[in-house]
């Protein structure tokens, strides 16, 4: 109950910031029609296929879930600073409600971002069937990553820092290694290796198996961000815990 | 009746002792003030009281439950107005009361009912749906306390709880203060000599984490033989008239 509680209040401090809307759920979409618009003008022969529907909204649906990171990491990092966090720390709240409380309403927020980005790019061609329910799904568990990356660095980061952190660099480390703007195929080479070493290609080629029906695809990539999921969200838990059983109130 | 029994209640950081075998007794519905100059002791001693950080050593008992062996129980009986206000920004008046009380446990309906009254109470009525980040210091600084009433504290603690009001701010804050004495025990640190005498009615002065004197104003005064609070506090503490 008192997570719910929590959770609530959390929803409505992301959602009555303007700023939030405009890069949670309007840059996403700005994105997608610019790409949109450029993947129009680039000819057949080029047989560049990076910013066709089917890709592209997969990308941006991963892309847009990075913003998860940066709302937990902002809300966290300043309810440590104002004390707010001190004041529930002496209340009955424990370290379950307080993870899930900061937790739930991202990934709501996911659900409600992934969902407006691929009924958007229906009006550009992709198809909007059954298979949409599997890839906000699978952006959902995606998001995890971030959730817990946001968590991680607004347990001891404060907000500015946190906004460096969470916004400029990780959606620039995101949106360079997971092969939204950039054709890692083409590029090949040590780039390649590296981001399939790390979760965020696979984030998208998750989703992308999950959008075009083929299912069996989704496994081998979920389970590397899955694995990087755990890491960071244990992680996040352990500075959490550490700081409500007191040295860094 | 005892309300806070600190017995050698001790915080260490490396060699640092913040808190050194402190020992006190405060009264059931007593206003005691904790005095000190910066990194005295004084805010650790409430972190450590109100369970937010565990003792090196010692221990204390608020209302017969230990803050070692049984925070949880000891939680339910305090409540904390924290240094800064500590509010939910982007929550209106009532959504921040509301939202405390819940987190008590209080249900929707007497969360409310509760939220309402303690607006009225605290002269928040009219803001009652503005958004806490858009009251003026003061009015957040009373919105700070109503947030750590609603769960009915049986103790309260208060963190400089005027610190950066204007004069008639904190003598309005002093007539809401004022009107919890007797019913719930106040633990306040302060800078402030004059809220000290005006409000307290014991107070304990602490240097480098030790208490160095504990009694009313006038003990204070006749121990030291000094005409103010504020010279009586300076000797106490180990300084120069």
């Amino acid at each position: 109950m008192k997570m719910f509680i929590f959770a609530k209040r959390n929803t409505k401090e992301i959602l009555r910031d303007p700023m939030n809307l405009i890069f949670g759920l309007g840059f996403p979409l700005v994105l997608l029609v610019l790409l949109s618009v450029i993947n129009a003008a680039i000819p057949a022969e080029a047989e560049n296929t990076m910013f066709q529907i089917s890709n592209l909204a997969p990308g941006l649906a991963a892309f847009g879930s990075v913003f998860m990171a940066l709302f937990a990491g902002m809300l966290l990092s300043k309810d440590r600073t104002s004390s707010f966090l001190m004041r529930l720390f002496t209340s009955p709240m424990g370290a379950a409600d307080f993870i899930a409380g900061y937790s739930l309403p991202m990934l709501v927020l996911t659900v409600a971002q992934s969902a407006i980005t691929f009924l958007a790019a229906g009006a550009f061609g992709l198809p909007i069937n059954a298979n949409i329910l599997a890839g906000i799904a699978i952006t959902t568990l995606v998001s995890l990553q971030f959730i817990g990356t946001g968590l991680f660095f607004g347990s001891f980061l404060n907000d500015k820092a946190v906004g460096g952190v969470c916004g400029a660099l990780l959606t620039n480390v995101v949106g360079w290694l997971s092969g939204v703007f950039i054709p890692i195929d083409l590029i090949g080479g040590v780039f390649k290796k590296i981001t399939n070493l790390l979760p965020y290609y696979h984030s998208v080629e998750a989703i992308k198996a999950a959008l075009s029906g083929h299912f069996s695809d989704i496994f081998p990539h979920l389970a590397v961000v899955m694995g990087y999921t755990v890491l960071i969200l244990a992680l996040a838990i352990i500075v959490f815990h550490h700081n409500m059983n007191g040295e860094n109130v | 009746m005892n309300a806070i029994v600190i017995k050698e209640l001790t915080k260490k950081y490396g060699d640092l002792a913040a808190v050194d075998h402190l020992s006190l007794t405060v009264k059931q519905g007593e206003l005691f003030a904790l005095l000190g100059v910066n990194g005295a002791g004084k805010s650790t001693t409430i972190k450590l009281l109100s369970c937010l950080i565990k003792p090196t050593g010692g221990d204390a008992a608020l209302l017969g439950d230990s803050i070692v062996s049984n925070p949880h129980a000891v939680k339910e009986k305090i409540n904390i107005s924290p240094q800064e206000t500590a509010v939910a920004a982007n929550l209106t008046v009532f959504e921040n009361l509301a939202l405390i009380a819940g987190i008590y446990g209080q249900d929707s309906k007497t969360a409310k009912k509760h939220a309402q009254e303690l607006a009225e109470r605290f002269g928040l009525q009219e803001s009652l749906h503005k958004k806490a980040k858009h009251l003026s210091g003061g009015m957040q600084r009373r919105l700070s306390i109503a947030l750590a009433l609603i769960s009915d504290p049986q103790i309260l603690f208060l963190d400089e709880p005027t610190l950066g009001l204007d004069v008639l701010a904190r003598r309005e804050l002093w007539a809401l203060i004022k009107e919890l004495k007797g019913h719930i025990t106040i633990i306040l640190t302060t800078h402030y000599m004059d809220e000290v005498e005006h409000l307290s009615d014991r107070v304990g002065i602490m240097t480098k984490g030790q208490l160095t004197a504990v009694g009313t104003v006038a003990e204070l005064l006749t121990k030291t033989g000094a005409s103010t609070l504020e010279d009586a506090f300076v000797v106490l503490s180990g300084g120069a008239l």
